[in-house]
């Protein structure tokens, strides 16, 4: 097991260092700098101001001074927010969009898991018809369209939750419902196929003929098998979720990663960028990790391989 | 199956709790930041975005202009009401009889948060901090009136000492111009020219060190009315009554929260009581204000102007007359009144109307005949054989509605065919500087109150007419006026150059930019500004 890890890790390196030059190659190929103005600045003092981050250097300069730097640990200061680290813009927001990602990873399995189940026991009636529709109805359903209608029903018309901020608990319902049906209407899909390919198995017959409930067949022999599917999806859809939703996060004003994001690549805010990607795809790495040592855990003929 | 019905039970009560738990959350109305900022007397503005820095001296926007004023103060400030120069940190000042030398006698209770005195050193440190060419000031030339600014701004010149600034006293600034600037003294009133806390710069790195942290709250040392208490990005900054203010007991708010809180939620934040003012409204609600709380709707002028930027370097954009043909050919009254509808005023000039008291004579015609008979004379009759020009705008469904109607216009009018493209902001800024466009969406926003910061922009040497249309004639002038003391003499220069400009027409005016808010009726104090100048001092909330 603890080799196992260890050689992902060593895995991890060269993922992470394709990552990172590619996002450093695409970045600078993309038109305009991160201190192209409405008003531009004179080409003197473009130089100086390129000068005090290193820009005015040959690409394989800056290239390898970055890399050094990511060694270091350091991931350099944003060039949007003058005076902000990025670790220190990271080390702020990230807390915010993990605990709307948690939530939201809650909403999901609550609402994924049991309708999947659900839905494969009720195969071929009209009842897991209709839950299907809705699962894709779901899936279909952007953030940006969610989000909005959810505002709209609870927030407006109803007046039940505040609609933007992050102030009180009552704030994480709404955002943590938009981002977390879709996948939630995912793992649904997910859960009802693993469900219905388990229960045709032999085990499952021979223990309902051995006279147990089915909720005790499903629960206790069922389930375990049945939700390889949704744990390997949960690796890469908790990172999702929990770095951060640029749609989310801007429509309820919630202070976490997302908008950084994708407001970093479109300010050409080079450091910026460069320091999300590389947070984001670790996390994805890791949360695969963990998704391979659950799953070896619940299924034992993995765990030799 | 029917064992079923106890599992297929147990998974519905999963989601009814879940359900509840919905429910229960929504429970207990909360007081709302309107509520409790009345109470408190601490305002909430919607800012619309992220200020990118705290620094006056590297900052452009009128989103950091917003928050900057309430925390940092320069030697003149503007009147809340009236925009009339008022003292600020000086108290008063003796103009020379060439008007080219400002003598400051500074306020004696003019203070830093820290209870510091502000000194003529401290300003005089703030200008070599912007002018150093190593610091990379974006708007350093806002201080190019000042005699020597320019020379060691650019490096000709490594002596600040060459500069024309001086303090003969601990109360007395002299500040010496190259020409007589007749709007010099409201230009003071601009971040370019406010001080900063020289031993602050200092703790924490070099006088031109543009990553310095010294703007974080707990750090920050400002002279304005306000102290900066808390800034979390993309989630508030609060300030607090600054005690050490030379005139603290005037100033009628405890407190400010700035939120930038995307303009699309803004409206939203206000109806649900976030806010007391919003930094826009949008289009598609405006209607529905007018209709049902027209008093909680403003449209203030604002000193800018939207355009379409010609690049007159070949092809048919060369020649004037297709130019005048494509401006002449759009209904301004019709844009603004059906597809802008936020109040904005159709522009027939280039200069807004009162910059600075001036009033543009020059008017170019709304005349779809003149402008097929100009077509035609260019050689387009109808306009057959006319090439494809692209009309190129950075994303956003605004400027692409608007594009959309002048591209049927000019379809209709003239019988030309325009392609339109957009592109994402940055890449848009490049191609706009790489000159490799036809026609392109453009907006200027005045930097201070007077007709030279937009009439400059159509000088050769301007970094930013992108048009390659240059007039020695039109050059002239401007430099021409640049130094003429008589004011009336003066505004008559700017006359013939606006009139020059409109009849060779690298740009074609389209309106005149207003800005749109939603205010609550409980904030007072709140004028309109053309320059979106509201010195926080003034305003007050009551009930």
């Amino acid at each position: 097991m603890l080799t196992h890890i260890i050689k992902r890790f060593l895995q991890a390196i060269p993922t992470l260092w394709i990552i990172v030059t590619a996002t450093f190659v695409l970045l600078r190929l993309a038109p305009g700098g991160p201190f192209d103005t409405e008003k531009p600045v004179s080409p003197e003092i473009k130089l100086q101001i390129e000068a005090h981050y290193g820009l005015n250097e040959g690409l394989h300069v800056q290239y390898l001074r970055f890399l050094g730097n990511l060694l270091k640990g350091d991931l350099g200061p944003s060039y949007q927010y003058a005076g902000w680290d990025v670790q220190e813009i990271i080390a702020q927001a990230f807390p915010v969009s993990l605990e709307l990602g948690l939530w939201a990873l809650l909403v999901a399995l609550l609402i994924g898991i049991p309708l999947g189940v659900f839905a494969a026991l009720r195969h071929n009636k009209p009842s897991e018809s209709a839950l299907m529709a809705i699962a894709t109805a779901g899936i279909c359903l952007p953030s940006f369209v969610l989000g909005p209608m959810l505002l709209l029903a609870f927030a407006i018309s109803l007046d039940w939750f505040n609609p933007l901020g992050w102030n009180y608990a009552s704030d994480r319902v709404l955002p943590a419902l938009t981002l977390g049906l879709m996948y939630g209407a995912y793992i649904a899909r997910l859960a009802r196929g693993g469900m219905l390919d388990v229960l045709q198995n032999e085990f499952i017959r021979t223990a309902r003929a051995k006279g147990l409930s089915l909720s005790a067949v499903v629960g206790r022999h069922a389930l375990r098998s049945a939700l390889q599917p949704v744990v390997a999806y949960l690796g890469p859809a908790t990172a999702g979720l929990i770095s951060g939703s640029f749609v989310v996060e801007t429509l309820f004003f919630i202070p976490g990663l997302g908008p950084f994001f994708v407001n970093a690549a479109l300010n050409r805010d080079y450091t910026m960028v460069m320091g999300t990607v590389l947070f984001y795809a670790i996390l994805i790495i890791t949360f695969n990790l963990i998704v391979d040592l659950v799953q070896m855990w619940m299924q034992p003929r993995t765990r030799n391989e | 199956m029917l064992s079923n019905v106890s599992f297929i039970n147990k998974a519905f009560f999963q989601l009814a709790s879940l359900v509840l738990a919905f429910g229960w959350c929504a429970c207990a109305k909360k007081q709302t930041n309107v509520e409790r900022g009345i109470q408190n007397g601490e305002l909430y503005i919607g800012i619309g975005a992220e200020p990118a820095a705290l620094d006056p001296h590297l900052t452009t926007g009128l989103t950091e202009y917003s928050v900057m004023l309430a925390l940092l103060e320069g030697l003149t400030t503007l009147h809340p009401k009236t925009m009339a120069v008022e003292p600020g940190v000086a108290q008063s000042w003796v103009i020379s009889e060439d008007r080219k030398r400002y003598t400051f006698h500074f306020d004696p209770e003019a203070r830093w948060s820290n209870g510091d005195r502000v000194t003529p050193e401290d300003f005089i440190f703030s200008f070599k901090r912007i002018l150093s060419p190593a610091l990379g000031a974006p708007y350093a030339y806002m201080l190019y009136p000042m005699r020597g600014a320019e020379a060691f701004h650019r490096s000709q010149s490594i002596d600040f000492g060459s500069v024309g600034v001086s303090a003969p006293d601990a109360h007395t600034l002299v500040i010496e111009l190259e020409s007589p600037t007749p709007y010099f003294l409201n230009m003071l009133s601009h971040n370019t020219w406010w001080p900063v806390h020289p031993p602050t710069i200092l703790e924490h790195g070099a006088i031109t060190d543009r990553i310095s942290k010294w703007t974080k709250p707990g750090k920050f040392i400002g002279n304005g009315p306000f102290i900066l208490e808390r800034w979390r990005l993309n989630n508030g900054i609060s300030v607090v009554r600054n005690p050490h203010y030379r005139k603290h007991s005037k100033v009628g708010l405890n407190g400010i929260h700035f939120l930038p809180i995307a303009v699309q939620s803004e409206e939203r934040a206000f109806r649900a009581g976030h806010l007391h003012l919003t930094s826009s409204v949008p289009i598609h609600r405006i209607d529905w204000y007018r209709k049902n709380h027209p008093e909680r709707l403003r449209f203030d002028t604002a000193l800018g102007v939207y355009y379409y930027m010609l690049n007159t370097k070949s092809g048919p954009l060369a020649d004037t007359r297709v130019r005048q043909a494509l401006a002449y050919s759009i209904n301004r009254e019709d844009l603004t009144k059906h597809i802008l509808r936020a109040g904005q005023k159709p522009a027939y000039h280039f200069t807004p109307p009162n910059t600075g008291g001036y009033q543009a004579r020059a008017r170019l015609p709304y005349d779809p005949q003149l402008a097929r008979k100009r077509l035609a004379e260019a050689g387009f009759p109808d306009g057959k054989e006319f090439p494809k020009l692209q009309l190129l705008f950075n994303t956003s469904e605004s400027h692409r509605t608007l594009a959309v109607a002048i591209q049927q216009i000019w379809k209709r009018e003239l019988g030309i065919d325009i392609e339109l493209h957009n592109q994402e902001w940055k890449a848009y800024l490049a191609t706009r500087q790489s000159g490799n466009f036809d026609i392109l969406r453009a907006a200027w926003y005045g930097d201070y109150d007077d007709p030279n910061t937009f009439l400059s922009l159509g000088e050769s040497r301007n970094g930013n007419n992108h048009t390659n249309w240059h007039d020695p004639h039109y050059d002239a002038l401007i430099k021409k006026a640049a130094k003429e003391t008589d004011p009336v003499a003066r505004m008559e220069l700017f006359q013939e150059a606006e009139a020059i400009l409109i009849e060779a027409l690298p740009v074609i005016p389209i309106y005149f930019y207003v800005t749109s808010r939603l205010i609550h009726p409980a904030v007072k104090g709140w004028y309109p500004s053309l320059l979106d100048n509201h010195p926080y001092q003034a305003i007050q909330l009551k009930k």
